[in-house]
Parts: C-alpha cells; sequence; structure tokens
C-alpha cells in the first residue's frame, strides 16, 4: 500500500517514557476516526538524538519535526497536518516561520554538525521490520563479503578504514580481527558488547532499540572474517526495549536466512544468541563479560591471554562494542578510503557523544573526530544555560577525566583526550558550569567506581575506598595536609598495579582534576572553603542585614528553627543549628540570604 | 625436554620452558618474587598483585601468570614495584584484622611474613574496616572474614579441586566477602568439613574448630579414664609444628607428648584400622560372593561420606556400612575395653588425634553411639595437638620415644598405610586376596595404588581366583569424576577407595600448614606419605588379618568379621542430605 503521508514517531527509550507509545495508539485511533488511515502510516522508529525536546514525531513527506509532543497535541497535528495540510507550527523545532521546514531542521545546530553513520537508519526506520533496514541497504554489505571478497580482504579493508573500538580504549578493530582470525582453534567466537555502562552514555542503546539490525549484520561479516560461526550479544538487562528488539530482529533474520546455516547460498553459517547482563559496570571490561557469559561472576581475567587466543570459552574471541558494529557495514558498502577520509590522523570517522550536563541541548550525538570541545558545547549543544561560565567537561565517564575551560579548542579525537588525561571511553560528555565543584566532580565519579569495583584485586578494591575516603573528608572540610600527596600516591600506584582496565583508570577523575583545579583542593584543605560553593559542610548561610526586611518568612521555613529575630528587624542565621538546606533562600523574596564559600 | 625460551629477569638471562610464568622463571633464576594469591596449580588468578613486575608493558604484570616468551624483558626489583608492591600491602593490611599476636596462624602467616618481608612500616592509609560477623557455627570450621584477604585460594580448592563449592566471593568491590551462598552458615551448606580451605589460607581467616578446652577439662577430672587415640597421619606430620623437615617420623615423640599431657592411655587408631580391614575385607568378600552392589566404595573419609550424602545420594548402598576407625576404635574402648578393664563406659572419655576437621563434624553424628555414648568425646587435630604440647611447655624434639599403650596399641603396617591415598585399598588388597586365594600371598605392595596420581586404577588377579577391578580416588573433584564413570556404566568395579583430601589423610584439613612458598616448591603429600610407607616397611606385622591384637579382640569379644555383635558396634548407616535445606541458619 502506498500512503501519502508517514509520520514517525520516537520510540526510543527516552520518548518511550514520555508517552510515545500512547502517542501511536491515539493518533491511529484519530486517523480511523478521520477515515485516513489508509492514508497515513504512523510508524515508531528508534531515537533522532534529541531527548531533551522528546517525544519527537515527524511528518513525511515535508519533514515537520515537531518536539515535545503530549497526548493533547495529537488531534491537532492529525486535524491540522494530516487532513488539511497545515503544518502545527507552535510544535516545529528549528525555525517555525521557514518556507521549507525540513531545511530548516538542518540548519539547527544540533544536527547541522552531526554526521550520521552509526546513527544513520536511527528514527529513521521501524526497527522492527527487517524489510524496512533492507530498503536502507541492509544486509548488502554482509552479501558483498561473503560473495565476492576473502576473510583476508574484509580485514584489510577495517585496517585500512582505520576504525577504532569505540567502546572505550580505541584499539584498532582490524589489527584485532586480525589477531582472532590467525589463532588457531577449532571454534571461534564473535561477541558483543553491549553491557553499555558509564553513566549517561546511552549511545549503544539508541543503536539497538533504533537499528538492531546493523549490529547483527556487522557480527556475521566479523564471523566470516575470523571463521566464527556463533555470536553471543551481551546486553544489560536494564534495556528492556533494547532487548526485544534485538530479539525480534534475530528472529526476523533467522526467517530471512540472514543468520543461520548457509547464509546466501555460501558455506558460511552464523548465529547470534543473547546473554542477558545484570549490569555490573566491570562487566563492560571484556575478559569479565566473557566469563560472565560463561556462567560465572564477572570478574576480569589477567591478559595474556588475550581474548583473541583465549577468550570465551577459553577459545578465540573478539569483543567489539555497539557503536563499532554499527559503522561497519558502511565501511563495507562506500569503502574504507570514505571511512578514513573522516575525522583525524589517526583516529578516523565519526563518535557519537551522549552530551548532558549544565548545556542546552542534551541528547545524542554523532560527530566526526576533530571536531573541537568548543563546536560540541557551541554549536551543537547549544551553550550554557543562564549565562554560566563553561568550566571543564568531562569525557569517557568515571575512566577519564575533566578537560579544562582553557584547552576549548581541543579537537576530540582519542590521543587529545589521553594526553589530556581523560579519554574517549565509550562517548560521555558532560558539561560544567562555574557553579561545580571539582573535588566534588572527583568524588562522584570515584564512587561510581567504588560502587562498582568487582573486589577482585586489592589496588581497586581497597585502594579506590582509600581515595574515596579522602575526598570525602576534603569535601567535608576535614582534608589534611599529606592529602594531596597520599591520593596522588595511591591514585599512580592503583594505575599501575590494578588487574583491570576499571582499576587502571578509576584514579583518573582524581588526576585529571588535580592536574587541572590543584587550587580547589588546596582551598578545600588548607582554607576550609569550596570556592565553587558546592560543598556543604563548607558554606556557610548568611543574612544580609541590609537587604532583610525582616518578614519572618525564612525563620518559619527552616526545617531545623535555625534563623531567629524579630519581626521587621533583620533575622539571623545560627551556623550552629543550620543544615544548609537551603529552604530559606528559596523563600527569601528580597534576595537577602547567600551562601558564603 | 619442553621448548624453551630466552628472557631477561633483572638484567639477567634466564632460559625457561614455553608456557612457563615469569614467575617460575625467575625461581630458576633464584630471583624471589613475593606472591600471597597464588598456590601453586590451585590458585593461578593473578588477583592480589603482590607479584607485580615490569615487563615494559603500560601496567605492571602480575607474575604468576605471565607468560614468558622470548626476548621479554622483567624487572622485579625497580622503585616503582617495589612502591606498587608496598602500597598494595598497606592497603590489604588497612582493611586486615591486624590482632596478630592472639591469631592462631601468628608466626605462621604469609601475610605477617609478607609484611616484614617488604619492610612496611606504618599504614598510611588507614579507612573503614569491615567488621563482619564470625562463623563458627560448624563444628569443624571457623571462617573469620575480618582476617580474610580475598586471595581466593579457599574458593579455588572447594570450587575447583573438591568441586563442593560451599564458598564463593559474594558482593563486591569493598563489600566482596568470602562467604556461602545466601550467607547460609557453613555448617548448612553442602560444606564437607573437609579443612582443605584451612590448610591453602594464607591467614587466620579459616581455621579449625578448636576443641582443646573440652580435653584439657577431661584431663582435669579425676573422675574420667582420659584415652587418646592418634591416626596415622599424625605422626608424620606433627614433627613439622616443631621445626622438623616434612616427612619426619615423630610417633614415639608423639606417644610420649601424649602420656606428659595426662592420658590415661594412649592408643593407637590403626588397631582400629586393622579391624576396619576385617570388616571391611569381609563386607567385600560377601558382597562379591552372594551378588551384592558393587562397587563397595569406602567409608573412612568423613568429608567423602557427607560429599555423597549430598551429591550422590544413589550410591549411598555401594558405601561400606563400616563406621570409620576413629569410631570403631571408640566403640571398642567404651564395650570391649570398658569390660576388659572393668570400667563404667560413661567415665571412659575418648579422644581422637586426627588430621582431619571432617572427623570433628563425624563424632556428633548421633547415629555414632553404639554404646550409648558417643563413640568419640572430642576430637582434635595434629595442629591443635601441638599446639597443647606447647602449652604444657613439652620439649618435643628432645622427648625420648615411647610405645603406644596395651591392650590397644599394637598395629600392621596395613593400619599405619590408611593414611595416603590407596592405603586403604592396598591393606584391604592384603587380606581380601589372602582370604579368596587361602594362603598367605608375599607379594604385599600394590604400588599402582600409591602415589598422587588422581585416580589409580588396579586389576588385582588373586592366586587361582578372580580378578579384583579395583580404583582409588583422592580429593573429591576426582572422586566425581570416577563416579560419574560408575554412574553412567562406562567403568566397573568391584572396590573402590575414596578420600576427600587431595593425597589422603597425609594432606588433611587437621594437618600442620605449610605456606605457599613450600607447597609451591615441595609435595607435601608426597612427603608425608614416604614417612607412612617406610612407618608399613619397618614393621613386621603388615597385614590387618595378622594382627593379633585385632583376633584376640574378635576371639574375646565380636567373635567373626561381620558378626551381628561386630555390626552392632563397627558398622553404621548413611541418609542422603539436602544442599540448600529451607531451614537453616544464616551468618
Amino acid at each position: 500500500m502506498i500512503y501519502r503521508s508517514h509520520v514517525l514517531v520516537c520510540g526510543g527509550t527516552g520518548c518511550t517514557s514520555s508517552k510515545s507509545m500512547e502517542i501511536i495508539k491515539l493518533m491511529n485511533e484519530l486517523l480511523r476516526e478521520n477515515n485516513i488511515e489508509n492514508e497515513v502510516k504512523v510508524i515508531h522508529t528508534g531515537c533522532f538524538g534529541l531527548c531533551e525536546k522528546g517525544p519527537i514525531v515527524v511528518v513525511y513527506p515535508e519533514g515537520a519535526t515537531y518536539s515535545r509532543v503530549t497526548l493533547e497535541d495529537v488531534k491537532e497535528i492529525v486535524e491540522e497536518h494530516l487532513v488539511k495540510g497545515r503544518i502545527v507550527k507552535r510544535l516545529l523545532l528549528g525555525d517555525k516561520d521557514a518556507e521549507d521546514v525540513s531545511k530548516a531542521l538542518e540548519e539547527v545546530g544540533f544536527f547541522k554538525h552531526q554526521v550520521r553513520i552509526a546513527l544513520r537508519n536511527c528514527g529513521v526506520i521501524n526497527p522492527e521490520n527487517i524489510e524496512e533496514y533492507i530498503a536502507r541497504d541492509g544486509y548488502r554489505a554482509l552479501g558483498k563479503v561473503l560473495t565476492e571478497m576473502t576473510p583476508e580482504q574484509v580485514i584489510d579493508v577495517m585496517k585500512r578504514s582505520g576504525l577504532r573500538g569505540r567502546g572505550g580504549a580505541g584499539f584498532p578493530t582490524g589489527l584485532k580481527w586480525e589477531f582472532a582470525a590467525k589463532a588457531k582453534g577449532d571454534q571461534k567466537y564473535v561477541c558483543c558488547n553491549a553491557d553499555e555502562g558509564d553513566p549517561g552514555a546511552f549511545m549503544d542503546r539508541s543503536i539497538l532499540e533504533g537499528d538492531p539490525h546493523t549490529v547483527l549484520e556487522a557480527m556475521a561479516i566479523a564471523g566470516y572474517a575470523i571463521g566464527a560461526n556463533q555470536g553471543y550479544i551481551y546486553v544489560r538487562a536494564e534495556y528492556p526495549i533494547a532487548v526485544n528488539r534485538l530479539r525480534v530482529a534475530i528472529d526476523q533474520a533467522r526467517e530471512y536466512g540472514l543468520l543461520g546455516k548457509n547464509i546466501f547460498g555460501t558455506d558460511f553459517s552464523f548465529d547470534i544468541d543473547l546473554r542477558l547482563g545484570a549490569g555490573a559496570f566491570v562487566c563492560g571490561e571484556e575478559t569479565a563479560l566473557m566469563t560472565s557469559i560463561e556462567g560465572k561472576r564477572g570478574e576480569p581475567r589477567p591478559r595474556p591471554p588475550f581474548p583473541a587466543n583465549k577468550g570465551l570459552w577459553q577459545k578465540p574471541t573478539i569483543l567489539n562494542n555497539v557503536e563499532t558494529y554499527a559503522n561497519i557495514p558502511e565501511i563495507i558498502l562506500k569503502g574504507p578510503e570514505w571511512f578514513a577520509s573522516i575525522g583525524t590522523e589517526k583516529s578516523k570517522g565519526t563518535k557519537v557523544f551522549a552530551v548532558g550536563g549544565k548545556i542546552m541541548n542534551t541528547g545524542l550525538v554523532e560527530i566526526p573526530m576533530g571536531t573541537t570541545i568548543r563546536q560540541m558545547i557551541y554549536d551543537i549543544g547549544g551553550g550554557i544555560p543562564n549565562g554560566k561560565k563553561f568550566k571543564a567537561v568531562q569525557t569517557g565517564g568515571p575512566s577519564g577525566g575533566c578537560i579544562p575551560a582553557h584547552l576549548i579548542d581541543t579537537p576530540i579525537d582519542y590521543d587529545n583526550l589521553i594526553a589530556l588525561g581523560s579519554m574517549m571511553g565509550s562517548g560521555g560528555f558532560i558539561v560544567m558550569d562555574e557553579d561545580t565543584c571539582m573535588v566534588d566532580i572527583a568524588k562522584f565519579f570515584l564512587g561510581f567506581t567504588v560502587d562498582e569495583s568487582c573486589g577482585k584485586c586489592p589496588p581497586c578494591r581497597i585502594g579506590t575506598k582509600r581515595m574515596y575516603e579522602i575526598l570525602d573528608r576534603i569535601t567535608k572540610g576535614q582534608g589534611e595536609d599529606g592529602d594531596i600527596e597520599k591520593l596522588e600516591l595511591l591514585a599512580k600506584n592503583i594505575s599501575s598495579s590494578a588487574l583491570c582496565g576499571l582499576g587502571q583508570t578509576a584514579p583518573n577523575p582524581i588526576l585529571s582534576t588535580l592536574r587541572y583545579f590543584r587550587d580547589e583542593y588546596e582551598a578545600h584543605i588548607y582554607e576550609k572553603r569550596c570556592p565553587a560553593g558546592v560543598c556543604k559542610e563548607l558554606l556557610r548561610y548568611v543574612i544580609d542585614e541590609n537587604k532583610c526586611k525582616g518578614c519572618s518568612l525564612c525563620a518559619r521555613k527552616c526545617p531545623v528553627n535555625a534563623i531567629s529575630g524579630e519581626v521587621k528587624k533583620p533575622y539571623h542565621i545560627d551556623a550552629g543549628k543550620c543544615i544548609k538546606c537551603g529552604a530559606c533562600i528559596e523563600s527569601c523574596k528580597f534576595g537577602a540570604i547567600s551562601k558564603m564559600a | 625436554m619442553s621448548e624453551m625460551v630466552t628472557l631477561t629477569i633483572d638484567g639477567r638471562e634466564v632460559k625457561a620452558p614455553v608456557g612457563s610464568t615469569v614467575l617460575e622463571a625467575a625461581r630458576i633464576a633464584g630471583i624471589k618474587i613475593p606472591t600471597l594469591c597464588y598456590l601453586k596449580d590451585i590458585n593461578e588468578i593473578g588477583a592480589c598483585r603482590m607479584c607485580v613486575v615490569d615487563v615494559g608493558a603500560r601496567s605492571l604484570q602480575a607474575a604468576c601468570v605471565y607468560p614468558v616468551s622470548e626476548g621479554l624483558k622483567v624487572v622485579t626489583n625497580s622503585p616503582k614495584v617495589r612502591e606498587a608492591r608496598k602500597v598494595t600491602l598497606e592497603l590489604i593490611l588497612s582493611n586486615h584484622d591486624r590482632k596478630c599476636l592472639t591469631c592462631v596462624r601468628s608466626e605462621n602467616c604469609e601475610l605477617q611474613k609478607l609484611a616484614k618481608e617488604l619492610n612496611v612500616g606504618d599504614i598510611r592509609f588507614e579507612g573503614q574496616n569491615n567488621h563482619l560477623p564470625i562463623d563458627d557455627l560448624s563444628p569443624s570450621i571457623v571462617r573469620d572474614p575480618n582476617k580474610c584477604v580475598l586471595c581466593r585460594r579457599c574458593v579455588s580448592v572447594c570450587k575447583n579441586i573438591q568441586t563442593v563449592a560451599a564458598i564463593d566471593a559474594n558482593e563486591r568491590g569493598f563489600d566482596t566477602v568470602i562467604a556461602s551462598p545466601f550467607n547460609m552458615a557453613l555448617n548448612d551448606t553442602p560444606c564437607v568439613n573437609c579443612g582443605q580451605c584451612i590448610n591453602v589460607c594464607p591467614v587466620g581467616a579459616l581455621r579449625e574448630k578448636d576443641n582443646i578446652d573440652v580435653v584439657w577439662d577431661a584431663l582435669s577430672n579425676p573422675d574420667l579414664h582420659v584415652v587418646v587415640q592418634t591416626a596415622p597421619a599424625v605422626r608424620v606430620a606433627i614433627g613439622e609444628e616443631f621445626g622438623l623437615p616434612i616427612g619426619t617420623r615423630c610417633t614415639g615423640k608423639m606417644v610420649a607428648a601424649l602420656k606428659k599431657l595426662g592420658f590415661d592411655k594412649v592408643f593407637d587408631t590403626d588397631t582400629a584400622a586393622d579391624l576396619t580391614i576385617m570388616e571391611e575385607g569381609t563386607e567385600l568378600i560377601e558382597r562379591i560372593k552372594n551378588g551384592g552392589k558393587l562397587p563397595l566404595i569406602t567409608s573412612c573419609s568423613p568429608g567423602w561420606i557427607k560429599f555423597c550424602e549430598h551429591n550422590y545420594p544413589d550410591l549411598l548402598d555401594n558405601l561400606s556400612s563400616c563406621k570409620s576407625p576413629q569410631n570403631m576404635f571408640g566403640a571398642v574402648l567404651k564395650s570391649y575395653y570398658a569390660k576388659k578393664m572393668g570400667i563404667d563406659p560413661s567415665k571412659i572419655f575418648v579422644v581422637s588425634v586426627m588430621p582431619c576437621t571432617a572427623k570433628k563434624f563425624e563424632i556428633q553424628r548421633p547415629e555414632l553411639a553404639a554404646t550409648g555414648y558417643p563413640d568419640v568425646d572430642a576430637c582434635i587435630t595434629t595442629r591443635e595437638l601441638a599446639r597443647m604440647i606447647k602449652e604444657a611447655g613439652i620439649d618435643f624434639n628432645s622427648l625420648p620415644d615411647e610405645n603406644f599403650d596395651d591392650p590397644m596399641g599394637e598395629a600392621s603396617g596395613a593400619g599405619v598405610i590408611f593414611g595416603a591415598t590407596g592405603g586403604v585399598m592396598e591393606a584391604a588388597l592384603r587380606t581380601v586376596v589372602d582370604i579368596l586365594s587361602g594362603k598367605d600371598n608375599d607379594n604385599i605392595e600394590y604400588k599402582e595404588v600409591r602415589g598422587v596420581e588422581g585416580i589409580k586404577v588396579a586389576e588385582v588377579q588373586v592366586p587361582g581366583g578372580m580378578t579384583i577391578r579395583a580404583a582409588v580416588a583422592h580429593g573429591l573433584g576426582n572422586a566425581r569424576k570416577l563416579l560419574e564413570q560408575v554412574r553412567n556404566g562406562e567403568e566397573q568395579y568391584h572396590f573402590i577407595e575414596i578420600m576427600a583430601c587431595p593425597g589422603g589423610c597425609v594432606n588433611g584439613g587437621g594437618q600442620p600448614i605449610q605456606p605457599a612458598s613450600v607447597r609451591n616448591t615441595v609435595d607435601i603429600r608426597a612427603e608425608r606419605a614416604k614417612a607412612i610407607y617406610s612407618e608399613d616397611e619397618a614393621l613386621t606385622i603388615r597385614k590387618s588379618h595378622k594382627n593379633p591384637r585385632v583376633m584376640k579382640i574378635y576371639e574375646e569379644y565380636l567373635e567373626k568379621p561381620g558378626s551381628h555383635k561386630a555390626h552392632e558396634l563397627l558398622h553404621t548407616h548413611y541418609h542422603s542430605r539436602e544442599n540448600y535445606p529451607d531451614e537453616c541458619s544464616r551468618i
């Protein structure tokens, strides 16, 4: 059936939780009421990326993109746009008065600077319909590989493309495949790391939800390249939509003969099974992930032996993450030179970032490697809210570090970020403004690692705990002379002697903040002062006598009766009683109460 | 000779076999690298990071698992490496219950030794300490997680060697704790009380349930006639507690020490071992002749019995109904001996000295009270006996040899070899072959069942008769392998010996603890077994049925092997056990 209009409704986790499924249901009902259900087709897609503005609804052929659509808006979209052909301007994303709404959207900074390779199908196709994937050249790369290329040629293409692992360490994918291809073994495995664990990162989830077949296709290509016939996707159980779409996709691919025996009539057979992870961060580490697939407690084991030689069940195994796989079909189809033409000298292609924190546009963006931090924050991210100053950006999650404002023109790629004491990681990009305390931030990320340490090796198990305790003391005004040196000693030795990457990189948030914001640590320790005004124990709430009108409202709002005074005379806060909850500041109509660092 | 590679360690060229680790190569070169979690063949996981070395990689590598390769350059002693080890050790110590003065492992603690060797002074990184409950509900094993360094040796020996898996890491990060599933008390789990976890523990986190005070109390009670029996493996190991070389036979000194401690009689469990052979041998012959359930499986090892009750309830009928020698002896002491000596059995207090922690569990079995009184009243391990001797101020090494007391102090070599894997089998064959062939055979050494091979098989031709197919397994992982073969009909045997502990009783969970530094280079099972077999060779009577004392017991009291009376006193029964009972204590 041919439809005159297509309505794409985002079915990613963000939009789903703001009722996009109900929007679809209601829209279908209204289409029937208006007798146009045979003219307009409603499709739920993967994520468009601009989660902060969700739910997103896009109407084609106009390309009108509506944001923050509520159930109440659906009737208007149906009756005005779909029945009468009048675009609902008030809901439009981008220039609301533009003649060509589709072009106007492209001009929106958030989309304008993006190059979508890994996310190419997200928000475009129905992820639960294999035919839509096929219509977008899906499985053509697998067909090409199986019928026109030798495994060696596939590996050569991967090497020439310069693709590096998108999961964290940035190991060259082609090289990894080559090791596994050369490893001797009667049985080999292809694994996919879909155990996305960095706080705030959700690009892998988005790909699995929006374009699951690209991962399946790439895994089959990898299987052909290294000589494996079985794949495992290790996906977190907390991603129910992704898990479900993967199940649907695997079933459909098997039904179409794109997984299973003798794919495309060749001798190559390959199948994929899912393994659900319980959400331990350490299970994103490759050896821990494989140990977990084997049904054991997810803990890393020493390398060597490397998984390429002894991985899952001691067999040669490759593990790549979701985003890495999502690039591969395009590389096969468009060629390694095309891919290598994007990005920087040593970091090719694009990278998806989960942009969050103190920034206008939060969401997922895919940018060419080499885009600067400034472009990310101001051109794509729309700048810092409330006119605040940019202070630092945290990249790489708990293994990464903070990059300060004076390095804002650094082009983002693997090596630059490492050189600055941070890392690419899986693509977390958390923007911080002047109100952020860097000691507090270091404590936050370290707290995550302390919680997620598997407990196998003492440097990580006890060392991160001890560093956390020191940071905790510092933020509470109990820092001592020598604490910084102790942190440095611990950080250095945990980095050098922890068993796995999680432990070895755990000190990075401390090391990078010490590197760029040592003065803040010193202010906490020696002056018992938090320059950003964040650390509660180091703050004092004071009432400005000149501004206070003696209305008594703050005294009435104070939950611990710390404020006293006579009506119509300035009030006072008893610092001994004050719990620094901030209720007084919120209540004061005269701006008379402030925090003193 | 295997293929070799050449590497450089601290500037010195070293040749090491392909597949060996940097730690092994360093040992070849005479370079010492400190270790903590590593225990050869049992725990090779690179977890504790004490053995880190610089191989030129981004981070330091654990020498215990890092493979050698041609041209590898290793630095084991640089400021960076030393600092990393020291910081790690200080971190471990910062969350360790450092009550060394009162710790059972003081002076035999691998952590204490490391702290000294690495010159640890102040702990620079003090912080939160875990204060977790101690699990002392088991009659055999006490777990103190506050002393645990999470090396995982106990987990590995329990899971990989014994295939019991009663304990593993629970929780994670700083909260990680070695515990039973769902924090069940160890006593309520399928733990078989073998105590191998204690033997591999580098610190005092695992120890035997101490019964010394019970024994002291009995010894100081004038109303009690306190007798002690000592198992064969105790005498070849106790010397280690007093600095003697591994495998020193100390039978005479041990007897002398026991007498000095004040026991009224010092007897030899080996006498009961001979009795066991008479009963078990008879049982085997009867089962073979009457088409009874085969294979017959030995029942001397209480760890194995509990393992069978948990994991192979379908094989309970295959178990010999014989009590273990410990309990046979107790039953005989409180019946035959009591009558003979004219002592009220209620006044006899039987102490056993065992190489075993499972024996502590065994004596509590309600069915093991043939006379109406528990067969054995208190069971202490070799280690506890050594502590008693020290506490009493006895200079063990200078004691003159003394002999076991009459009337229960005489044993054959067959009784002695019970202490090593294959010993019960060999002892039984010495008797069974004689009985079946009806003559006194000279060939009494069945070397195919000796040694530390995990599963040993022997086909023994009875002169002029049948061929007995026998198998021996030691260590419960090996037992499981063997029993699976039996269960699925792959192999058929007449007689199987199973000992819970790898190496048999000489390596029991109650034996002196040798640190990894010794165990990594010496097979203590083999060294102690050598002493056992030399004790056997030194004896003139080497067959159980030639032991005049045993013959006399039958003549005077039990009538004959397998008699009604013998069954009443010397035999028992078994019952299946749930692995995860609904009702259980939580720690």
